[in-house]
């Protein structure tokens, strides 16, 4: 039982990283950005391009999987995401579906669409059996680098002076800008951390859900739509809690009750919405 | 014959603030009465706890004798109550005979037929004409509603209001915004109103509070402060200090 | 009445009336439909999957562009038609025309209930308690596969509409007509119910919600009712889907069903009931051309597209459409004032 535990937490913790990027554009930008797992996805690919065809071992390829798509990220951003802010959340859906419909094929026209596989080096394989608890060395790994990443970013945030602009425009963009906050050079940068984030995740995620292929963005829209959704778009915290919850969820779901299943899940994330739309872990009141 | 509308009682506290004072006022059938006040009064606050966008947090609102404080504003406007915003609300892509048709519609009970509209119903087109007439819209009575002029606007405005026959009819600043060319047509407007409508008008346009109404309640502060006759409410140094004496001087 | 007031009566009744009237360009582009089923038979199952999906997005048609509620999970009432439809029809009650009502009140009876959901909140709000329904039902669908088969999806055969016409696969082009009779009789009543008091009321209060209230319009139940009409349609649509392929599997309560019927509807125009059925036709008829040419990218173009009309700005090519229709349409005639 703590084996699943542990799984779950492992899970939830790189859910985490890959959702928090979009918990903080939904919560600072109010941009829903569904083509949020593109970004995943490309850093999936680079770390196994990198791998596969360049034969770059798979710790040095994770820097990379963070730097190109938060890049991308950025051109994004300015080109087509700044021009919708203050649009209709039906016209940022629109946008955003419609680079995914982009991107899938394009993944699938510049490499194929066989799943790619990465493997792990050897000190990332195999389990540690304790009493009552197998910890797979992999899902360690995951454990501590995700808990060392989301650490990190709760003391950018509450300790350095970036964060406390990036927490007050979330507060109030308008009183942030009228401050003499840049909110634009904001966003951007915040955007592509998000992004970075996504990328260096879909690099992690990738041996977990079984190699990176072009249809991870829809298959994991929904999961990073219910994080926020439970985990509320405040800041990275709930986020961190969303995750965690959603990832203990689904492993215990999957083991204990399969009938079940994702239906939970579900139901959980359309109650929250109904009950609480700030999300189970935000602070109450908008 | 019991009074067209009354408030009685009625507070409105948000939180700490209580921004509606112990409000009573009645309407009788026909009458022509103005409310004014300062900016911050409270004036826009009464409108909607009479129109039943706000409950109060205490007090009556009375309808034609029946106690209304309970019902949503639709089931209020069902019974006879009217109101005209500060800010045009009108339904853009509509034309003015289009957003007439479906007051009409609403008020004759038609709103829940799903398969006929009212287009060929002849008196309901005639009652169309008729208040296009009266508000000078016919020349625009096809085209949407907002590629109309500011001052036609305000007065679709009103004239959808009357669509719904209301016994009680409540006009937000009906001038607001308008420009000084077309105000006269508001002001024919209103000295038009069917006589059997009791008419509360908000305004801070002087001019027209004076030659429409016969009775004038003066808010401040959420409170009455006095009201009575136009001449009496001229006259009254109060008034003067706590609201014309600030365009007046000397 | 005088001379000129009755002349004003009948204007305005003309001008409230203007959109009873089939225009001959509707009545000419359903009868060339028709017509290429009947002279076309090797195209049917083309057409048949572009009325259908035309249905669907006419569905949606009604909740987002009348009634003004977002979903980005409509192919919940989609999947609830269909399955309904297979079940029944795998239970031996082959009649299609029978699946056909009782799917589309079921699904018609799942949107009344829902409705309320959607009702609360902001648009975000809705898009993702949509999904989430639709996500649940697809879930229900795959626990439960006593009843709907899971994951093997549903095994079935379809027995002859109205016991006279076979529309399995021995009748392509009889399945075709079936589905045309359907959707032309759906969207005639979809018409009628537009443009009726009903229909007005609802636009009204997607226009200005504010002011509908102030005209004593109880907005919340007109919603709901509307929700109701568009959740039976979609179920309408999957019950042709399920009858005339013999196919109801899980993937149609998928995230993909949803965000296709809605860009279908967006590509085509909400707002004006034709838009479903346009969009179809252009994203079946794209996927169509382009299979030949580069078989599973042609989803690629369907996004540029819309990005590019996201991009630009929906209401000013709206806007810019509109003023061109104008030209094309004869002039209005005016009557000079006596």
């Amino acid at each position: 039982m703590l084996t699943i535990l542990f799984d779950g937490v492992a899970y939830g913790m790189l859910l985490f990283l890959l959702a928090c990027g979009l918990a903080v554009t939904l919560g600072l930008m109010n941009f829903v950005n569904l083509a949020h797992g593109v970004f995943a996805m490309g850093g999936g690919y680079v770390t196994a391009l990198l791998m596969n065809r360049a034969g770059i071992p798979f710790l040095a390829t994770l820097p990379f999987a963070f730097v190109v798509p938060a890049l991308v990220g950025v051109v994004v951003e300015r080109l087509l995401y700044r021009r919708l802010y203050g649009a209709s959340p039906l016209d940022q859906v629109l946008l955003t579906i419609g680079l995914v419909l982009m991107a899938i094929p394009a993944f699938d026209y510049f490499l194929t669409d066989q799943p790619q596989q990465i493997h792990l080096p050897p000190f990332l394989q195999g389990r540690f059996e304790l009493p009552g608890l197998t910890i797979g060395a992999y899902r360690l790994f995951l454990v501590v680098v995700c808990g060392i990443i989301a650490a990190t970013l709760q003391v950018f945030l509450v300790g350095t002076r970036f964060g406390a602009q990036l927490r007050a425009a979330v507060d109030d963009r308008r009183v942030a800008a009228g401050l003499g906050i840049d909110v634009g050079r904001l966003f951007a940068v915040a955007f592509a951390i998000g992004s970075g984030l996504a990328g260096l995740g879909g690099a992690l995620a990738a041996d977990v859900v079984g190699g990176v292929d072009p249809n991870f963005p829809v298959k994991f829209l929904v999961s990073f739509l219910i994080v926020v959704a439970i985990g509320g778009s405040r800041g990275i915290a709930g986020a961190f809690f969303g995750a965690l919850l959603l990832g203990v969820l689904d492993v215990a779901g999957k083991y204990y009750v399969p009938s079940i299943g994702a239906f939970v899940i579900y139901a959980v994330m359309v109650a929250t919405l109904l009950i609480r739309p700030q999300g189970l872990f935000a602070k109450s009141g908008t | 014959m019991s009074a067209a509308l009354q408030a009685r009682g009625l507070f409105k506290r948000f939180g700490g603030l209580t921004v509606t004072d112990d409000v009573s006022l009645t309407l009788e059938p026909g009458a022509r009465h103005a409310l004014i006040g300062p900016n911050g009064a409270g004036k826009t606050t009464l409108v909607n706890l009479l129109t039943g966008v706000l409950r109060p947090s205490e007090g009556a609102v009375v309808l034609a004798g029946e106690d209304v404080t309970q019902l949503p504003q639709h089931a209020r406007v069902r019974r006879g109550l009217a109101r005209t915003f500060q800010i045009n609300q009108l339904f853009p892509e509509f034309s003015p005979a289009e957003a007439l048709a479906a007051a009409i519609a609403e008020r004759e009970g038609r709103g829940d037929d799903m398969l006929r509209g009212v287009g060929s119903r002849e008196p309901i087109v005639a009652e169309i004409v008729a208040l296009l007439d009266r508000f000078d819209l016919i020349a625009d009575m096809d085209r949407p509603t907002h590629t109309l002029a500011y001052g036609k606007q305000r007065l679709l405005e009103i004239a959808l209001a009357l669509a719904c026959r209301p016994k009680a009819l409540l006009l937000d600043e009906p001038a607001a915004g308008v420009p000084e060319s077309e105000r006269r047509d508001i002001l024919s407007a209103l000295a038009a109103l069917p006589s059997d409508v009791a008419v509360l008008l908000i305004e801070h346009d002087m001019d027209l509070v004076f030659s429409f109404a016969k009775s004038i309640t003066v808010l401040v502060a959420g409170r009455i402060l006095t009201e009575g006759a136009p001449d009496a409410i001229a006259a009254d140094p109060r008034v003067r200090a706590v609201y014309l004496g600030e365009d007046e001087h000397g | 009445m005088s001379a000129r007031e009755a002349a004003e009566a009948a204007r305005v009744a003309r001008h409230l009336l203007r959109r009873r009237r089939w225009r001959p360009l509707e009545i000419a582009a359903w009868a060339a439909t028709l017509a290429l089923i009947l002279l076309v038979p090797s195209r049917a199952l083309l057409i048949n999957e572009i009325l259908i999906l035309g249905l669907f997005a006419l569905s949606l048609d009604l909740a987002l562009g009348y009634a003004g509620l977002v979903s980005l999970g409509h192919a919940a009432f989609l999947g609830l038609g269909a399955y309904t439809a297979g079940i029944m029809a795998s239970r031996g009650l082959a009649d299609p025309t029978l699946g056909l009502v009782v799917a589309s009140l079921v699904a018609g009876l799942a949107g009344l209930v829902t409705a309320p959901l959607v009702l609360r909140g902001t648009d975000l709000t809705r898009l993702m308690v949509t999904l989430g329904v639709s996500l649940m039902l697809g879930e229900l669908a795959n626990r439960n596969s006593w009843l709907t088969g899971g994951a093997d999806g549903l095994d079935f055969t379809i027995g002859p509409v109205l016991g006279q016409f076979p529309i399995d696969f021995a009748g392509r082009r009889a399945a075709a007509l079936y589905s045309f009779a359907v959707v032309f009789a759906l969207f005639a009543l979809a018409r009628r119910v537009t443009r009726s008091s009903f229909g007005q009321s609802v636009q009204a209060i997607r226009q200005n919600r504010l002011r509908a209230g102030a005209l004593g319009v109880p907005a919340n139940r007109r919603l709901v009712a509307m929700y109701g009409l568009a959740a039976a349609y979609a179920g309408a649509a999957g019950a042709l889907l399920a009858q005339t392929t013999q196919i109801v599997s899980l993937d149609i309560f998928d995230f993909h069903r949803s965000a296709d019927v809605l860009l279908t509807l967006i590509i085509g125009g909400p707002g004006y009931l034709y838009g479903g059925l346009i969009g179809a036709a252009i994203f079946v008829g794209l996927r169509d051309a382009l299979a030949g040419a580069t078989p599973e990218y042609w989803e690629f173009w369907i996004g540029l597209m819309l990005v590019g009309l996201v991009t630009v700005g929906r209401e000013r090519i709206e806007a810019a459409l509109k003023r061109f229709a104008r030209r094309l349409r004869p002039a209005p005639r005016r009557e000079a004032a006596p």
